[in-house]
């Protein structure tokens, strides 16, 4: 049985300008011990997509349909009530900024403290102790003293690692990282990401990590899933999405990443336009405005709206071009660009 | 944009900085506000004088005892029988410090100190009836959003556009003519009155800010992050979003309190405070009116009401700096 596996899901939020269309028919799997990277720019519905798993838009404005099943149990149509019972214990999530996601007043422990005992009917004592376990788990030196800080005397990297060690404090089967490493500078944020690899195979946690930065994903995922307006537009292994990308939008993305292995003097190619409304998509392919090779769809780019179909062995790809050209275009005009210096 | 990340890179740990055991001391945001609030000569200056007048209003028989003499004892041989005001133009001297009142000659000194109490103890309990409303008021709309917001919004807009000073007027000179059927009477009763008519229209001031800081508290992210972990409703409520309005509530507690002092000192004024011949600094206000060529009469509840709203509202603002050090200058 897949872990967890989302048929469908449509997130959309009613406003006075029109429907907004978050999520828009989103599909996938996902593993216990497999790690999904969730990709796009701002807007495309990720983080949408990760609340919409826990379960925090319940009771809101959204209008949710489709399915989530987790370890055998559908949650969209699960009672508010039932789906706060599995997070924490079943599901967490690592939020962007630690400084503004864990409560000013309180201290470090006090919080992993109070997380635990949401779902753990234990003494203080106890959880206290549990919360310097945790603390040192994640890498926090002096954890016994550590426990009694406020979140604003820890340093960026510190308190990631403590809001990691909050999500972490129920042994949660699901882990949803929401931009994980986007507040932090760059040397920790390699730290962070060693860390979560560890944790996730210490846990055996299914991981899905939400970001706009293929170089974090690029560490950590097995699977790749390219977003844009609310839909997977491009969905593989990670070599797949690295290797053999299929999708003019992924090839943007790539080639707006800096690397490494390239030249310094070479300008990055961003992807001209901005990334649709979500109240009024584009018609056919949302993305077919900035699309460079959207005249070489025949027209068909405007008005019909392209199927996520299998190009091969579970690599899919939302494009009108034929995989013939797809292929041929990134091996002749994409490829070359990228890696010549 | 992250370079692709080299995987072999090892975790570095922060090493501790290896100062001894207790060089450093971690401080709460409470200790860092008070920290600023001792640094504010001002507000500190402020909260001396309160501290000060509460004292006063506390051991006001007391400090009469030592200095003055009974609030409502008759000093005919201090005044001149054919002006009817005080011998000497004031009756300033060491027994009465303040000089005594035209025509029946009471302890201005005494009748001050005693006013305090009515003042202080109004303005409190009216600002704590307006603070419980208000903060209740504006949690639960924020909190709770929807028709309920709608409603408790539109009963707040209902309060501000009421004439609050004639429907007090109206309102108290009604409920004293009842006075003889209720189970409380006298000063008790009009002070009961007093609180309950200045806290129970000034709530939706406070109502407002609270439910705009309610609102948005809601959507920060430690909230969210706490309802991923799976926190319930109250839980969120009680531990994440009350102790945030522990600050705007102090604050704009801080600073009703000398708008009540001011209200009461009007309705008393204008003869619907506490009745004669009890102390009241509106109330000696109000007869100093008919005694213009007496201004020392005038002079010290004027500036009893003054240093009382002055001492409460430079601390107010003291607070708020050390509180929420942006939200000024």
């Amino acid at each position: 049985m897949t872990f967890l596996e989302l048929k469908d899901l449509r997130i959309h939020f009613p406003s006075d300008d029109g429907l907004v269309k978050s999520v828009d028919g989103l599909s996938f799997r996902l593993e216990r011990g497999k790690t999904l990277g969730i990709v796009g720019e701002s807007g495309s519905g990720k983080s949408v997509t990760s609340l919409g798993i826990l379960g925090l838009h319940k009771g809101g404005r959204a209008k949710i349909s489709g399915e989530i099943w987790l370890d055998g149990e559908e949650l969209v149509s699960a009672s508010a009530e039932h789906v706060r019972t599995l997070r924490g214990k079943k599901m967490a999530m690592i939020f962007q900024d630690p400084l503004s996601a864990m409560h000013p007043f309180y201290t470090v422990g006090a919080q992993i403290m109070e997380a635990y005992r949401i779902h753990h009917d234990v003494s203080k004592k106890v959880a206290r102790k549990h919360a310097i376990e945790m603390l040192d788990r994640v890498g926090i030196p002096q954890p016994d003293r550590r426990v009694d800080s406020h979140p604003h005397e820890f340093s960026g990297g510190m308190r990631q690692r403590a809001m990691i060690a909050m999500a972490l404090s129920c042994d949660p089967e699901l882990l949803i990282a929401d931009e994980p490493t986007t507040a932090l500078d760059v040397t920790v944020q390699a730290q962070i990401l060693d860390l979560m690899r560890d944790l996730q195979r210490d846990f055996n946690a299914a991981l899905i990590i939400i970001t706009h930065d293929l170089g974090v994903v690029a560490e950590l995922s097995d699977d790749i899933l390219v977003m844009y307006a609310g839909k997977a537009i491009e969905y593989g292994t990670a070599e797949d999405i690295f290797e053999r990308p299929e999708h003019p939008y992924t090839w943007g993305l790539l080639g707006s990443m800096p690397r490494l292995d390239r030249e310094r003097t070479e300008r990055l190619l961003p992807i001209k336009g901005s990334p649709p409304s979500l109240i009024n998509v584009p018609s056919g392919c949302a993305f077919h405005p900035r699309c460079v090779y959207a005249d070489r769809t025949g027209g068909r780019s405007t008005s019909d709206v392209p199927e996520l179909l299998e190009s091969e062995g579970g690599h899919l790809v939302r494009c009108h071009l034929s995989r013939d050209v797809r292929r041929a275009v990134w091996e002749n005009e994409i490829k070359p660009n990228l890696e010549a210096s | 944009m992250t370079a692709p990340l080299d995987p072999t890179a090892p975790a570095v740990v922060a090493a501790p900085s290896g100062l001894p055991a207790g060089t450093i001391q971690g401080r709460s945001l409470g200790q860092i506000a008070w920290m600023r609030l001792k640094r504010d000569k001002v507000a500190m200056g402020g909260a001396v004088v309160v501290v000060l007048l509460i004292l006063i209003a506390i051991f006001a028989p007391v400090l009469v005892g030592w200095f003055g003499h009974p609030p409502n004892e008759f000093h005919q041989e201090m005044i001149d029988p054919s002006t009817m005001t005080p011998k000497g133009g004031t009756g300033i001297s060491g027994d009465f410090l303040f000089g005594v009142e035209p025509l029946n000659g009471r302890d201005i000194f005494s009748r001050v100190l005693y006013g305090a109490r009515i003042s202080l103890l109004i303005a409190f309990f009216a600002t704590l009836l307006s603070v419980v409303i208000g903060t209740v008021m504006g949690v639960v709309a924020g909190f709770f959003g929807g028709w309920v917001d709608t409603l408790i919004s539109r009963a707040m807009d209902a309060f501000l556009a009421f004439p609050l000073l004639v429907f007090s007027l109206a309102l108290i000179g009604v409920l004293a003519q009842f006075e003889t059927s209720l189970a409380v009477k006298g000063d008790t009763l009009r002070i009961l009155l007093l609180i309950f008519v200045i806290g129970f229209f000034n709530w939706p001031y406070i109502g407002r800010i609270i439910r705009g800081q309610t609102l948005s508290l809601r959507e920060r992210e430690f909230v969210d992050a706490a309802r991923s972990l799976g926190a319930r409703g109250p839980y969120i409520l009680f531990r994440e979003i009350l102790p945030n309005l522990i600050a705007p509530v102090l604050i704009y507690a801080t600073l009703l309190i000398p708008t009540n002092v001011l209200f009461e000192a009007a309705l008393s004024f204008l003869g619907v405070g506490i009745p004669a011949p009890t102390a009241t600094w509106g109330g000696m206000l109000s007869d100093a009116v008919k005694y213009y060529t007496v201004p020392h009469f005038m002079f010290f509840p004027g500036m009893a009401i003054f240093i009382t709203v002055l001492a409460f509202n430079l601390f107010g603002d003291g607070l708020r700096d050390a509180l929420d050090p942006k939200s000024s200058r």
